[in-house]
């Protein structure tokens, strides 16, 4: 029996970055709030404390911040003509679970995308010309510009003390920031982060190339920090135990060290932990979101009402959710027809692993973070010409230090014997010698008509609802652009004096074991046209006005940079369409 | 937030209760409004209110004495269990001179030593604003003492020792906020109750004044300036820990967390500053000047050392100075240096959750290292933290580790 409780204003689904950010936004606004998360509650000091948050077999190998895939998983296939099979194990990506999400366990690399990012389309077949993009391509406009996002970017990043060094203020070029970037409004609130050793060769090889070498922007704290909600965060120590760790000691931004201490302490907020939502429910008109179905672990299915629903849960859950719900109209590829499930992406990412002389060299590995490191963005995007070179998108590349943990970390040069005293002299001989970058070459991935989420035709679910299923492929354009960004990085290590240099090139098939990133996106995308879009520019969806849909699940395609930065600064911007425009008039803010 | 109907009992319970010496006006709003306030300044909520309840002031709370238990009775104004038919003189004469209403003797765990400085009207407004909240139906039992300590006619013995009744007046050669802040800590705030040594029978020691005393589990620090563990702090410091729970030196947690959260955080910015003007002009001696401090020999504190370095120095910095409204400094944070370890030991072997408030709404918690150091480790830790950063501070055993361990385990809070 379904138990039904006192009706909110609002109810969030998943309490991760932007349901924080939006159950913050909207408790100011005034409205009773309500979020409910699947994971557990998560705080600093109880849950990864100093004592054993570094505890690599934990935390690295064994996945423990993760959701546990016999709680749900997806299905995955690279090609339609094949049969998914159910993820037993995460691989490419780790899908969040608990209060704080992938907010929790990130490196906090946090970027602002290009101003022609948003524009894609347009942008490329102007420049290019349409016949350009591959046939079956099927990049889009966001709907929203840089510029509409820019104060909502300035607001995550002084939410987060980023450290950065700027390189575009107000449109004036600054030295030793990146010159790609879109115009900011002012600093980063933090200095960049010290840089090791590795990072400091890198650019000086980066700028004798011509390149210009800036530093990674970063959610761990440069020095003492507090944000303009009152909190306060501590200085990084450079542990080197970001990303798939808890940060020990408040000096990483999360919504537990930034937005949730201020966002507990008002009275028309609450949180249920612990609780799956099983459905967004709709009244009669299938118009209209009168709330959601929650499972808690005792079994007990509830109800919770509510006038406006915020669905934030991880990439291919929104979609989940959305297809399970009877939200907008299911993605056909056949029939090339429909929204949810459509412009599903994830990353291009690859890596160069260097070997120097172990006499010259000791790089100090375990001075880390999740992001110190220094960058370029020469191959990002558009920022180069990409018409002698036959396809499109990029990415930035970097010697980004973010670990020298000893489970991972034993570069050998190729020839080595996998194990054995060999192997052990080896590691020990090229342990303090080697770069390997945490974060090399962070390539885009545009989307296709052949990739994309719907519902799996066998595999079920605990309660007996289908699966999503991932049919994901890399694309020639893809591995192209890998090719040619991972030999340009190359060579930045080869003038920076390496003695042998292996380079890991992205290859296809998608690979579901292989980590790339978390960055799942797209499938319940933003943009100006209701028939190839689930959401308008404000996120709001096309077909159930009282439904928002944040997270990375609105990205037509996915640029070349870490994904967090836009995805807080777009549920500002949603957060704030709906304290300034539909609360005074609830209803569709888009006339399509 | 209250609900109408509910509104309509507290009514007629007030009604009902509005006896020959109850006089209070229950439309006086600034009489409301400022026992509200002493209220808040008394901390009444601490012990008349079971931490989290939905019935403030309905008692029950168990206080922890030396000599046994008592609850916090119901103060609500319900007229059997609660207060709801006493008079004003009845509800004076057990806030100030420590005598119920059938005439026997109040237990000192209820301050009237420290409340009887107060005036007769602020003690008047406190019971207006008690008047206007909800009654609730809660029959406490009081005393839970052990024989003989049950026996309430002792306390006319120990009124007769250590209670000096009487309204706190200025003294004239002192400023305006000095004796404001006299006021507020000698009365409502009752510092000494918790941080003045105290006689075997546990009356204060007047003239060791705010120099420390411990109390349920934990050490209340020596809060004296002069050469005192506070002597590096400004007024405003202190005014500004009162207020917000943390400033450059330290963070409230445990006992003074809940102090904080529930009384001085909600005292205008003028009275912490005035508490914190008085408090600076209290003078102490050096912590631990009275005792040779035992150091710990060379190994232990190489030991310690290390496992600062691998545990603490994340958030305490090496230097120990910590992080300012973050993480204390241990050089000026008053209990590093305390002669008996309890809050250091208790603090590392449990962790601890500091204050937040509005002020300072990040809260920052101390991890537990209890479950990870052994009593030789952790006493190598603690000595080396209170030798390196504290002043004069005695090193810390494995047995006095030990034992505190065993004592935190029987603990429930």
């Amino acid at each position: 029996m379904v138990r039904k409780l006192p009706a909110k204003d609002v109810v969030i689904v998943g309490l991760g970055w932007t349901g924080s950010i939006m159950a913050y936004e909207l408790a100011d606004a005034g409205l009773d709030v309500m979020a409910i998360e699947r994971g557990p509650w998560r705080n600093t000091a109880t849950d990864h404390p100093p004592g054993y948050a570094a505890d690599e077999l934990r935390y690295r190998i064994r996945h423990e911040l993760f959701l546990r895939p016999e709680q749900t998983t997806f299905t995955f296939r690279n090609k339609m003509s094949q049969t998914a099979l159910p993820i037993r194990t995460w691989g490419a990506f780790m899908p969040p679970n608990g209060v704080g999400g992938g907010g929790v366990h990130w490196n906090a690399e946090t970027w602002r995308f290009l101003p022609t990012d948003f524009v894609l389309r347009t942008h490329l077949t102007q420049r290019y010309g349409a016949g350009f993009l591959p046939d079956d391509m099927t990049i889009q406009d966001w709907g929203v510009t840089y510029d509409d996002l820019e104060p909502h970017y300035d607001r995550f990043e002084y939410l987060c003390g980023t450290s950065g060094q700027a390189g575009n203020v107000k449109g004036q070029i600054v030295e030793g920031g990146n010159p790609f970037e879109g115009p900011r409004s002012r600093h980063y609130p933090n200095p960049p982060q010290d840089q090791p050793f590795g990072a400091t060769l890198f650019a000086k090889a980066a700028r004798d190339l011509g390149y210009k070498p800036f530093p990674q922007p970063s959610g761990n704290m440069s020095r003492a920090y507090q944000n303009p909600l009152g909190v306060r965060l501590g200085p990084c120590t450079f542990c080197g135990f970001c990303e798939w760790f808890g940060c020990g000691n408040y000096s990483k931004a999360t919504p537990q060290t930034t937005i949730l201490p201020v966002l507990l302490r008002k009275p028309n907020f609450a949180a249920r932990d612990n609780s799956e939502v099983t459905r967004i429910n709709l009244d009669a008109s299938g118009k209209r979101a009168t709330g959601v179905t929650f499972v808690d672990t005792g079994g007990n299915e509830w109800e919770q009402p509510a006038d406006l629903v915020i669905l934030s849960a991880y990439t291919i859950f929104n979609v989940q959710l959305l297809l399970l719900s009877g939200i907008g109209k299911p993605y056909d590829p056949v029939g090339n027809s429909g929204v949810i499930g459509r412009n599903f992406t994830h990353q291009t990412i690859s890596d160069v692993v260097s070997f120097f002389d172990p006499a010259k060299f000791a790089f100090n590995p375990f001075i880390a973070s999740g992001s110190i490191g220094m960058c370029i963005d020469e191959f990002n995007g558009d920022n180069f010409d990409h018409g002698p070179h036959g396809f499109v998108g990029g990415g930035y590349m970097g010697q980004v230090q973010t670990n020298g943990r000893p489970i991972e970390t034993a570069p050998v040069p190729p020839g080595t014997p996998r194990w054995g005293a060999q192997w052990k002299k080896a590691v020990k001989e090229n342990y303090q010698s080697a770069l390997k970058p945490g974060t090399g070459v962070h390539g885009s991935m545009y989307s296709y008509r052949d990739v994309y989420v719907d519902l799996d035709p066998t595999y079920k679910d605990r309660f007996g609802r289908p699966l999503a299923r991932m049919t994901i492929d890399f694309h020639d354009n893809e591995l192209k652009q890998n090719a040619f960004l991972t030999d340009k990085f190359a060579e930045i290590f080869q003038a920076m004096g390496a003695r042998q240099i292996v380079k890991e090139y992205r290859k296809g098939p998608y690979d579901v074991t292989k980590y790339q990133t978390t960055h799942l996106c797209g499938g319940a995308i933003m943009g100006t046209d209701p028939g190839t879009s689930a959401l308008n520019r404000y996120l709001q969806s096309w077909d159930v006005p009282n439904l928002f849909v944040t997270g990375a699940s609105a990205f037509p395609q996915n640029p070349g940079y870490n994904p967090t930065g836009t995805v807080a600064a777009l549920a500002y911007w949603a957060a704030d369409a709906i304290r300034n425009r539909y609360l005074k008039n609830p209803g569709q803010l888009i006339n399509a | 937030m209250r609900k109408g109907p509910t509104i309509a009992v507290v009514l007629i319970a007030l009604g009902a209760s509005t006896g020959p010496g109850a006089s209070a006006d229950l439309q006086d709003f600034a009489a409301v409004e400022r026992g509200r306030y002493l209220a808040n300044a008394a901390d009444c909520g601490s012990c008349h209110t079971i931490p989290g309840s939905e019935h403030p002031f309905s008692g029950g709370r168990p206080i922890e004495t030396p000599f046994g238990v008592l609850a916090a009775p119901n103060i609500t104004p319900d007229r059997e269990t609660g207060i709801g038919s006493w008079t004003n003189n009845e509800f004076d004469a057990a806030v100030r001179r420590g005598i119920s209403r059938n005439g026997a003797r109040l237990y000192p765990a209820m301050p009237f030593p420290y409340y009887t400085r107060m005036s007769r009207e602020d003690v008047a407004d406190i019971r207006a604003y008690l008047n206007t909240i909800a009654p609730v139906h809660n029959a406490v039992q009081v005393n839970r003492l052990p024989f003989p300590f049950n026996l309430r006619a002792a306390m006319i013995v120990w009124d007769r020792l250590y209670f000096t009744p009487g309204e706190f007046h200025d003294d004239v050669s002192k400023s305006k906020e000095w004796n404001r802040g006299a006021y507020l800590a000698q009365g409502p705030a009752h510092c000494g109750a918790c941080h003045t040594p105290k006689t075997v029978l546990g009356g204060d020691k007047p003239s060791e004044a705010l120099r420390g005393y411990m109390l349920q589990g934990w050490t209340a620090p020596d809060i004296t300036s002069g050469q005192g563990p506070l002597r590096n702090w400004s007024v405003d410091d202190i005014a500004e820990y009162l207020k917000a729970g943390h400033n450059k030196n330290a963070a409230a947690a445990g006992l003074m967390g809940e102090v904080v959260d529930l009384s001085t955080s909600k005292m205008t910015d003028q009275d912490t500053r005035a508490i914190a003007t008085y408090l600076k002009g209290v003078t102490g001696m050096a912590p631990g000047s009275s005792a040779t401090a035992d150091k710990a020999d060379k190994d232990v504190t190489a030991a310690g050392g290390a496992i600062f370095q691998d545990l603490c120095s994340a958030c305490h910095q090496q230097d120990g100075k910590g992080v300012a409204n973050m993480f204390p400094n241990l050089s000026e944070a008053a209990t590093t240096s305390t002669q008996d370890p309890a809050t250091v030991l208790r603090v590392i072997l449990q962790g601890a959750q500091s204050v937040a408030t509005d002020r300072e709404p990040t809260g920052p918690a101390m991890p537990a290292f209890g479950w990870q150091l052994d009593d030789a480790q952790l006493a190598a830790v603690a000595s080396y933290v209170r030798g390196r950063f504290g002043k004069n501070a005695p090193a810390v055993s494995a047995d006095q580790v030990r034992k505190a361990r065993a004592a935190l385990t029987a603990r429930t809070d």
